[in-house]
């Protein structure tokens, strides 16, 4: 049996797809993947149409998907995340129907239960045998772990691996196995090193930062929750990192084991993993070079699936086990409902990712943001986009001050209690605006451009067309 | 005050304000650029106005790159860019 083809091209007109299908990607090359452009110029030079693009995350590399869009190839999108120039253009309305915003734990629960079928996947592998063993933690364009591509590979009707790094059959240590794979490629890079991973991700020197991480820290030591068997996860962003600096230095002082630290994996995770902090990581992305050489060469650092991290239909998921999470937010409302989909002009900019998966599952999810951020409070009457509900957001620390959900009066206490200053939400809201002056409300179109489906796969808000 | 030069104060940063004033063609010419104009635009373009105003200045042309600024910086940025255009050439 011979699953090796010559070209991308190829493994396209092999796979069957057709007009009207729809084909999958991962994220895990993030800013610096190439394999959704080669799949798209593939399909488009096959002069296949109306493709529906189902990918985990999008970011500014691919930028050519909007031409795809304009000369019809593709005619559907559905993502988790996506930022940058697709995300501007289909605020501005180039896609005839709404697109579809899922979290990371819907994603791969839709297509485990044929609510979001796919024809063909296209798994970006570092490393691959010729039978499409593979593994992202190996090779020249390494990203550590695989977590989002294992629904694709399991349910895909034909799944095609495209790697830079064809090695001996068997590869040891595979993530995926070739069980799943009809076709393998290889290409000369798959991505971009410098795109894929940061370096280091630096904790932040800002001094309103580092006082939200501080709060963010004594908060979480204030819950209860900080004792042994604790599990964590917190974000990339820099005040996010050094709110877990901070934790990991109450944790080493109070002598606490936690159990484990989760979600995308930095440097700083591994950090806390490797003194003691934590038992092991569950890692379904890793962010940058100091993840992917742990989990590469750590035991205890382990791949979960999108799945296992955050999925809601299965018989349980790691975010059911969290006790702690740290999440950004462009907006908050007085009722704590996030927005982490669009800015304040309305333009798509981001999206759910595990955030609404996490927010639900942690018996404390807490939103760490600056008051203010140009001119425009963070906390508003509502939020533009509902991305995550408010019922399932605990706290929202700032640098002026931390309010707490009216649900949860028992933290509340605990963290007045702990000589913290608790204001209530209407208050924080009233402080930014008394420096920034109150905003004009923004006026968008009527047309409907993107449905946000909640983790349950209900429609929890809709996003409108930019005015221009 | 009449300004006798172009000048500039400010950066592009988030939350500054970048502004130019140089000798206008009779009146005071504003134009703003901002990534809140849909919130704040004619207030912030009031805010420069009144500075303007407020030191005399009859014959300028402003033109402004906002990021965000709150009311006292873009005052201050203002100022100091009509102050600086006023210095002889």
């Amino acid at each position: 049996m011979n699953k090796l083809v010559s070209s991308v091209k190829e493994a396209v007109r092999l796979s069957g797809l057709k007009d009207g299908m729809t084909i999958s990607f991962h994220h895990h090359l993030r800013n610096g993947d190439f394999v959704l452009n080669m799949v798209l110029e593939a399909a488009a030079e096959l002069g296949i149409k109306d493709l529906t693009v189902n990918a985990s995350s999008l970011f500014e590399i691919h930028a050519p998907l909007v031409e795809h869009i304009r000369n019809g190839v593709v005619t559907g999108l559905e993502t988790d995340y996506m930022s940058g120039t697709v995300g501007r253009a289909i605020s501005e309305g180039v896609l005839a129907k709404p697109m579809v915003f899922r979290s990371h734990g819907g994603r791969p629960a839709d297509i485990e239960s044929g609510q979001s079928p796919i024809d063909v996947a296209f798994i970006a592998a570092p490393t691959s045998d010729n039978m499409g063993n593979c593994s992202g933690k190996y090779g020249p364009s390494a990203c550590g772990s695989l977590g989002y591509a294992f629904a694709d590979a399991m349910y895909a009707k034909k799944v095609v691996v495209i790697t830079d790094n064809l090695v001996d059959y068997p590869l040891h240590d595979f993530s995926i196995p070739e069980i799943y794979v009809d076709y393998v490629v290889q290409v000369d890079r798959i991505g971009d090193p410098a795109g894929i991973v940061s370096g280091t991700t630096r904790i932040t020197r800002d001094p309103v930062g580092l006082v939200m991480a501080d709060y963010a820290a004594k908060v979480i030591d204030a819950s209860g929750l900080l004792k042994d068997g604790f599990s964590f996860q917190t974000g990339a962003g820099g005040a996010s990192l050094a709110a877990a600096k901070y934790l990991k230095d109450i944790m080493l002082r109070k002598n606490i084991k936690g159990s484990y630290g989760m979600g995308g994996i930095t440097g700083y995770m591994v950090d806390m993993l490797n003194a003691g902090c934590f038992q092991s990581l569950l890692d379904v992305q890793c962010f940058d070079l100091g993840a992917v050489q742990s989990i590469r060469e750590n035991p205890a650092h382990m791949e979960v699936s999108a799945s296992h991290y955050a999925s809601p239909i299965a018989k349980s998921a790691a975010v059911d086990s969290l006790d702690v999470v740290i999440l950004g937010a462009t907006q908050i409302d007085t009722d704590f409902n996030v927005n982490v989909h669009t800015d304040s002009n309305g333009y798509i900019m981001g999206g759910s990712g595990g955030h609404s998966d996490t927010a639900a599952g942690a018996k404390m999810a807490m939103i760490i943001a600056p008051l203010s951020r140009a001119r425009l409070s963070i906390v508003v009457d509502h939020v533009l986009t509902v991305s995550t509900p408010g019922s399932t957001v605990d706290v929202l620390v700032t640098q002026k001050g931390i309010a707490v959900n009216p649900a949860r009066g028992d933290l509340r206490e605990q963290l007045v209690a702990a000589g913290l200053p608790v204001v209530d939400i209407h208050e924080l809201k009233a402080r930014a605006e008394k420096l920034t002056g109150i905003p004009r409300p923004l006026e968008l179109g009527d047309r409907v451009v993107a449905d946000v489906r909640y983790r349950d796969g209900s429609i929890i808000d809709h996003i409108y067309q930019v005015r221009s | 005050m009449k300004l006798n030069r172009s000048a500039a104060a400010g950066t592009l940063e988030s939350s500054d304000i970048y502004v130019q004033a140089a000798p206008g063609k009779g009146q005071v010419e504003i134009q703003l650029e901002s990534i809140v104009y849909q919130q704040f635009g004619p207030s912030i373009v009031e805010t420069i106005r009144s500075v303007a105003e407020g030191l005399g200045v009859t014959d300028a042309v402003i033109s402004a790159v906002d990021r965000g600024a709150l009311d006292c910086t873009i005052r201050a940025r203002v100022e100091t860019a009509l102050k600086r255009a006023a210095k002889e050439a």
